[in-house]
Order: structure tokens, then C-alpha cells, then sequence
């Protein structure tokens, strides 16, 4: 632990790294604690995937990958929104039909550009190699992202908890869900670099979920949550570091490994209690 | 302008289908005001449809002479029981806070003044001792109690409940019906979907009557008659009237 404290001070490599994986732990945790309390965990794994080709197109045009990224996202939003509003498609099913089709056609784009992409970089990320730009770019995205969700906090809320109360107060429900998925782009494209768009969905979820378990309060909960994600960031990265491991994959353990604790253990819902209790009533 | 509510020529329709029909009535100020109707007759669409939660094919609604727009924050609305998520991480006193929000508008936080009033608001109620509860961990009258205590929250003029009643105990629906004739007798208007037939003479002062398309409005006495009650049943109600009518 120490040396890894010394090494985080000698190199500039593993700062960046650092900074950027708890600020993505940070952000994905608020906005998973929105993602999940709406049902929409799939809609978060659906964004990340959808992006691929976006990425592709901004290499093949040189821009930057984020543009590109932020589009894709949101045009496979409103895709799914249209499909399943649209339709007697359940939005289960439309989210599969529209994330699998923009995730396709990103692999075949990002064959076809020859470019120096690399394919596993973008699907798993590597959070040792992140730039000087994309670290401030995760820094914009974290600071625009907490801005927004502690402005509008209030209208999330209430949308999340009562979406009929919400629109008889006139809120427009349709426009804050798309804001929501906006910032939810954002935050997808910020993980990229650390854990890849497989397991983006990961950190929008586990820690969101662990501290779901925690706590009777939305407040609470997001903060919870923003404290797993940093802290799986920053456990796991220390661990892919010491053991030469996939930082991704690692953060994502770390995050699991919190989410089985409070499962369990949870002093409300951990089923360990939960048994014991019932076992104490059937004794007595 | 004692008319705190207006509907003239109203049509809905879901895809395509009819829901309801040319229904005109309006409500005094200071009135209990009871939907009833068959089920799928429309009641709950009629609610929402004055609240401009769903679209209109025709029609127009007015409050105080105004459109929905100008007088939202002053329209109070108590929907079905089960169209939340009960696991939701919020509890008692946050959901009645939740009233304040039309007045706070954007970017205002509910202050200390604000929180006091809506644990008065639990007080109303007899809630006020379940604070600090997860809304989940209540019983479905506790429940209703709560959402009542947050549409007085709001400081409505006007109120609207989607079925209040059902699936609550005996003395939750005491406490729900004694607010409703006290915020009445304030001059409040109340409105009130209900299918509990025993009950409307006791609890409202005016009905309005439907199936699809208005059967009879105005006070319980004359709506609530054998003639009516058919006609919007298709069904016989020997209990009203000596009278009984063959099928």
C-alpha cells in the first residue's frame, strides 16, 4: 500500500488515472441512483454500447471521440423512446433491438477505418493510459454533471418517485427524462476510458445498488453511492496495479465485492438478518 | 365567478376508442363533489382530463374562468394508490414535502418554514407520529393519509381524489372524508372518484354521473335516483325504490 502511495507520487501516469476513475466512480454513482431507482439499468448498459459507432465516425473524420459519442448516445435514446412509445414493443425489447443495431454497426465502422481505435481499448478501457486531455475531459463532464443534478434535484426526485404527481404539477416529464439520458451520455462516454463500454453498466448499477440497501433517503443514497463508486475506483485500481490486471475488470469486482456485503449484511434488508429474524419468530 | 370548475364539451379517446363523450357540468365553490359510474365508465379518465394529464379529442376545461395553465399550482390531485414504487427511498415527511414543490418552483429548496408545515400538514392526518417511516413500511390507509397530507401541502383551492377509498380501513377513511368536508366547509372544491355506492348520500353534497357520456348532475337528492342510477348501470337498484324494473 505504501509503495502504491509512493508510486501515485512518482508518477504522473498513475495520478491521472487516479483522479479520473474516482471522478467517474463519483458521477456514475449520483447518476445510477437515478438509472436505477427508474428501472432503467438497461437503458445505461443500451447508451454505452450504442456509442461504438460514434467513436468510429469521430476517428474517421478526426474529432475528438467525445462528440461523436455524445451524438450516438442520444439519437439511440430517442430511437428507444420512439420504438417503444410508437409501438406495442415493451421497452425491454426495444432498447435490445436499438443498442445491438448501433453496437453492430460501430464494429463494422470501426473494422472499415483502419484507424489506430483500438477495438479492446474502447471495450474494456485502460484507465493506466489516460491522457492529459481526457482526464480533463472527465473533469468537465464530473463538474457539469453534479452542477446539473444538484440544480435540478428537486424535478429529479419527483419525476423518479412520482412521474403522474409530476406532470399534474406541470413538470415536463418527457424533456426531464431526456436530460436525464443527456447526462447520462456524458457519464457513459467519462467511463470509457476506465472500465470500457462492457462493464460502463457496472459502475452505473453495483455501487448505486449497495447503497440502495443502505438507506430509507434518495440524499443519502446518492452520496452512498458516489462513495462506493470512488472507493471501488480507487481500491481497484491500486489491486490492477500491484497484480498487473485489467483496471476495469478489477473496479468492477471491487464494486461487487460492496454490493455482496450489504446484500447480506445490510442491517435492513441483508438476508442474514432477515433469516435470523425469521428463525427467532419460529422459535419463539 | 363561484364556479371553481367548468368542463364544456369534453371528448376523449384512446387510440381511437371512445372513452367519453360531450360531457358538460360544472362545480360551485365549496362543494363535495362525487364521481360515480360504472366500471370503465370513464371517471378516471374524466379526472385526468380535466388535469391535463392525457389528451382531449374536444372540449375545454376551466378553473376560476382560467385555463389549467394559469391555476395549476392551486389544483391538488390524489391519484390511485398504485401507481408508485413503494420501495422508493423516501420517507413520510419528504413525500408530504413534495406538496411544497409547485411553490417553490425552480431551483428553490423547501425551507425550515416549510418542512414544520408539512409535518402539520401529517398532523392533519394523524400521521405525524410515522415521520420518519419509509412510505413502503405503511399500511394502504396510512398510505392514503399521506397522500392526502401532501395534497393539503400544497394550499390547493381545488382537489381532486382518483378512488381514495379502496383498499383502506375503516377508520383511514373516517379521517380522509372528515378532511374533505372540513376543507369543503373552508369553501375548498372538492372532487372525488368513488364507487362505493352505500356511501354517497353520507359523503357528498353533488354528484356527477356517468357512463361514457353524462347521466345526471347536481345534488346527491335528485341525482341519486332509480331512474338515473339504471340508466348509467344498465342494471336494476331495488334498494333505492320500491319501484323495481324488470331486465
Amino acid at each position: 500500500m505504501v509503495d502504491f502511495i509512493n508510486d501515485v507520487i512518482a508518477y504522473e501516469f498513475l495520478q491521472k488515472a487516479l483522479l479520473t476513475s474516482v471522478i467517474v466512480g463519483i458521477i456514475s454513482g449520483v447518476i445510477g441512483s437515478f438509472i436505477i431507482l427508474r428501472g432503467m439499468a438497461l437503458m445505461g448498459d443500451a447508451i454505452s454500447h450504442a456509442i461504438l459507432p460514434g467513436v468510429a465516425i469521430s476517428y474517421m473524420i478526426g474529432m475528438n471521440y467525445f462528440y461523436g459519442a455524445v451524438v450516438m448516445g442520444l439519437l439511440a435514446a430517442l430511437g428507444i423512446g420512439f420504438v417503444s412509445q410508437k409501438s406495442r414493443v415493451k421497452s425491454d425489447s426495444a432498447i435490445g433491438i436499438v443498442f445491438s443495431a448501433f453496437f453492430a454497426l460501430g464494429i463494422i465502422l470501426l473494422m472499415k477505418a483502419q484507424t489506430a481505435v483500438d477495438l479492446e481499448a474502447i471495450l474494456f478501457g485502460n484507465v493506466l493510459s489516460v491522457r492529459t486531455s481526457d482526464m480533463w475531459l472527465t473533469i468537465i463532464i464530473g463538474a457539469i454533471v453534479l452542477l446539473f443534478i444538484f440544480l435540478f434535484y428537486k424535478e429529479f426526485l419527483i419525476t423518479t418517485f412520482d412521474p403522474t404527481i409530476s406532470k399534474a404539477y406541470g413538470l415536463p416529464t418527457q424533456w426531464i427524462h431526456y436530460f436525464l439520458m443527456v447526462l447520462l451520455t456524458l457519464v457513459t462516454v467519462a467511463s470509457l476510458q476506465t472500465v470500457g463500454v462492457i462493464l460502463v453498466v457496472a459502475m452505473l448499477i453495483t455501487p448505486a445498488s449497495t447503497a440502495y440497501l443502505l438507506t430509507n433517503r434518495l440524499s443519502t443514497m446518492i452520496f452512498l453511492s458516489a462513495g462506493f463508486g470512488a472507493l471501488s475506483a480507487v481500491v481497484g485500481l491500486y489491486l490492477s496495479f500491484r497484480y498487473n490486471l485489467t483496471s476495469g475488470a478489477v473496479i468492477v469486482l471491487v464494486a461487487t465485492v460492496f454490493f455482496i456485503i450489504a446484500f447480506l449484511f445490510s442491517p435492513q434488508q441483508g438476508i442474514v438478518w432477515q433469516r435470523l429474524r425469521t428463525w427467532k419468530h419460529k422459535a419463539s | 365567478m363561484d364556479k371553481s370548475v367548468t368542463v364544456r364539451h369534453l371528448h376523449v379517446s384512446y387510440y381511437g376508442k371512445e372513452v367519453i363523450r360531450d360531457i358538460t357540468f360544472s362545480i360551485e365553490r365549496g362543494k363535495l363533489v362525487g364521481i360515480i359510474g360504472p366500471n370503465g365508465a370513464g371517471k378516471s379518465t374524466l379526472i385526468k382530463a380535466i388535469l391535463g394529464l392525457i389528451p382531449t379529442d374536444r372540449g375545454a376545461v376551466t378553473f376560476f374562468g382560467k385555463p389549467i395553465k394559469e391555476v395549476r399550482k392551486k389544483i391538488a390531485y390524489v391519484p390511485q394508490r398504485s401507481q408508485i414504487d413503494w420501495d422508493f427511498p423516501i420517507t413520510v415527511q419528504d413525500t408530504v414535502l413534495l406538496g411544497t414543490y409547485p411553490r417553490l418552483g425552480l431551483f428553490r429548496r423547501p425551507s425550515k418554514a416549510d418542512k414544520k408545515w408539512a409535518v402539520k400538514c401529517l398532523h392533519e392526518v394523524g400521521m405525524e407520529h410515522f415521520k420518519n417511516k419509509q412510505i413502503g413500511e405503511l399500511s394502504g390507509g396510512q398510505q392514503q393519509r399521506v397522500f392526502l397530507a401532501r395534497a393539503l401541502a400544497q394550499r390547493a383551492e381545488i382537489f381532486l381524489l382518483d378512488e381514495p377509498f379502496v383498499g383502506i380501513d375503516v377508520a383511514s377513511e373516517k379521517t380522509i372524508i372528515n378532511i374533505l368536508k372540513q376543507l369543503r366547509d373552508e369553501g375548498k372544491t372538492v372532487l372525488v372518484v368513488h364507487h362505493d355506492l352505500a356511501k354517497v348520500e353520507d359523503y357528498f353534497d353533488d354528484l356527477i354521473l356517468l357512463n361514457k357520456e353524462l347521466i345526471q348532475t347536481g345534488p346527491v337528492r335528485d341525482v341519486f335516483q332509480q331512474e338515473y342510477m339504471t340508466k348509467a348501470f344498465q342494471s336494476d337498484f331495488p334498494f333505492m325504490n320500491k319501484v323495481e324494473v324488470g331486465v
